[in-house]
């Protein structure tokens, strides 16, 4: 695909260990009286992918909506490439504009073209003509192998090609920070294959995304670094493959156990 | 469902398919044995009233009907008229009032606290009563830039002022029955809330209340009868100037029957619109 946008992103250097794309510190967030973050710290660099893992409840949604500023942070600050986005002053639209976020539920626009839902936030809010967004979003499209389906409406497709359609609709917008909110778990669990292959051909154009997941295989795959938070807190963090081999808390190994039988 | 499958059903489906014709049959029979009794016992009591042969005369007199025929139907024109751009006034003012209701920004919030005020009052307000208001207050006022304004027009200002607070009322429903998902979706990719508001959430919304918005509309069809009471000549006040000629309440029927025939294409548009949606929301369902 030369016309699409993703080959941009491909990392042209190796990483720069000094300046990470997005850093999360002390991150909290609580309701009322409840605490869901208890003081997350995250560092992500261009091109990796980190997955976040824990169980329903542990904070990982909480954690991404966080990050994209849907919701209000209770303490904590986090940067996009040095810059702090979370300053009561900052432009959240702007901010947005650059970090992509795909839900669990798809959230595809029930009135617009498969076509239409892509083009849509390209031509709004880049400002791309209409031609320009729809090469894009048909580039995309051809890539995913939806192309046929660029004229149907989001009811018409399968859970998978619903979701592949949410992924590239946000990556399309060229985001810094892709984040991936349980993407697959609304799926049934023949169609959660397509929507991986989707996530690793992202990596492969260098694509920077933090996910969280249930799929802990294919963490242990594609991801260059986990996190597993319990209880609104990371319990254990390391490189995927070092991770998985050798956890070294007691609720670590608890938790994949029970995850893995 | 569009493709025949050939096969030989069992006898288990033929006694099945057996049965439920029958069944068909038998219901058809009685509704209609039942709608032949309730026109006869309906009709046999109204014509054995003492009073059937005048009422009959006075009401239903056909000679006197199509003498009153042109004035009405002249009538009836400027009640479409009227009907033409009370409805344009009422989605564009309906629009902007359920809009004014959904801003969050602190600035707007007078025209929230306004917006509200207005639904509740109008909604409250019998529109007749808003006729008299706009159809005489106005003029009342003696303005000098405003001339002379036609009956029918101060009608028609008083059927947009109390029906745009119905169809706000429709359109915020509406605005608020979109999931918040989908706004969520639209703000993620970093549209504004004024750009998620007029290319995701209205445009759904406005599907989603088409059904109950025709309601209105068929109800505003025959309210614009009402402007007759401003002494616009229309097809109401048009059958009143006969009635006064002919001594024969006929002409009210006929403008009546007028009005019903127009709002029939109007009730048939709005049930399909209203099934095509019932339909695609509950596919699969035999009950």
């Amino acid at each position: 695909m030369s016309n699409s946008n993703a080959d941009a992103l491909r990392p042209q250097q190796p990483i720069d260990w000094n300046n990470p794309r997005l850093r999360v510190a002390g991150l909290r967030k609580h309701y009322d009286q409840k605490v869901v973050l208890g003081g997350v710290d995250l560092e992500i660099y261009p091109g990796q992918i980190v997955a976040l893992i824990g169980s329903s409840g542990s904070g990982k949604s909480t954690m991404l909506r966080c990050i994209n500023l849907i919701e209000e942070i209770s303490d904590g600050q986090i940067w996009l490439e040095g810059k702090d986005i979370s300053l009561a002053s900052i432009d959240q639209d702007a901010v947005r504009r650059e970090i992509g976020m795909v839900f669990q539920s798809y959230n595809l626009f029930a009135h617009l073209s498969i076509l239409d839902n892509i083009t849509l936030a390209l031509r709004h809010v880049q400002g791309k003509s209409k031609a320009e967004a729809e090469q894009i979003a048909l580039g995309w499209l051809d890539r995913i192998g939806l192309a046929d389906k660029a004229g149907s409406y989001p009811d018409k497709l399968s859970g998978g090609q619903q979701q592949r359609t949410a992924i590239i609709r946000a990556v399309a917008l060229n985001p810094k920070v892709l984040l991936l909110d349980e993407v697959t778990s609304a799926l049934d669990p023949e169609l959660v294959g397509e929507v991986l292959e989707l996530i690793r051909d992202l990596k492969a154009t260098g694509t920077t995304i933090i996910m969280a997941t249930h799929e802990l295989s294919f963490a242990r795959d594609v991801a260059d670094w986990v996190v597993f938070l319990d209880k609104g807190v990371v319990a254990e963090e390391g490189e995927a493959a070092e991770f998985f081999a050798n956890p070294k808390q007691e609720r670590t190994r608890e938790f994949l156990t029970r995850l893995q039988r | 469902m569009n493709s025949q499958v050939a096969f030989e059903p069992s006898a288990a489906e033929v006694e099945r398919a057996r049965i439920r014709t029958a069944k068909r049959r038998r219901s058809i029979l009685v509704s209609l044995l039942s709608t032949v009794i309730f026109a006869v016992v309906v009709g046999f009591s109204l014509v054995s009233t003492p009073g059937w042969d005048r009422v009959a005369h006075s009401f239903f007199d056909l000679e006197t009907g199509l003498k009153a025929w042109p004035r009405v139907i002249d009538g009836l024109l400027l009640n479409l008229r009227v009907l033409v751009f009370a409805t344009i006034g009422v989605l564009f003012f309906g629009m902007l009032l359920a809009i004014m209701r959904t801003l969050r920004n602190p600035v707007f919030f007078p025209l929230r606290v306004f917006a509200r005020g207005y639904v509740d009052f109008f909604r409250g307000l019998p529109l007749i009563i808003v006729l008299y208001l706009v159809g005489f207050g106005i003029p009342g006022l003696r303005l000098e830039w405003l001339g002379r304004v036609p009956a029918e027009v101060l009608g028609t200002v008083a059927l947009i002022l109390t029906y745009s607070a119905y169809v706000a009322e429709v359109f915020r429903a509406g605005i608020e029955s979109i999931h918040p998902s989908q706004r969520l979706a639209a703000r993620s990719l970093g549209l504004s809330y004024s750009q998620t508001m007029r290319l995701v959430v209205l445009p759904q919304a406005v599907r989603r209340v088409a059904p109950p918005l025709m309601n209105d509309f068929v109800s505003l069809q025959k309210d614009v009868g009402l402007i007759s009471i401003l002494g616009a000549v229309d097809a109401v006040r048009g059958a009143q100037i006969e009635v006064a000629k002919f001594a024969n309440f006929t002409p009210y029927v006929v403008a009546g029957l007028l009005f019903v025939l127009l709002a029939v294409p109007s009730i048939r548009f709005a049930d399909h619109i209203a099934s095509k949606y019932a339909k695609r929301e509950q596919a699969g369902s035999a009950l």
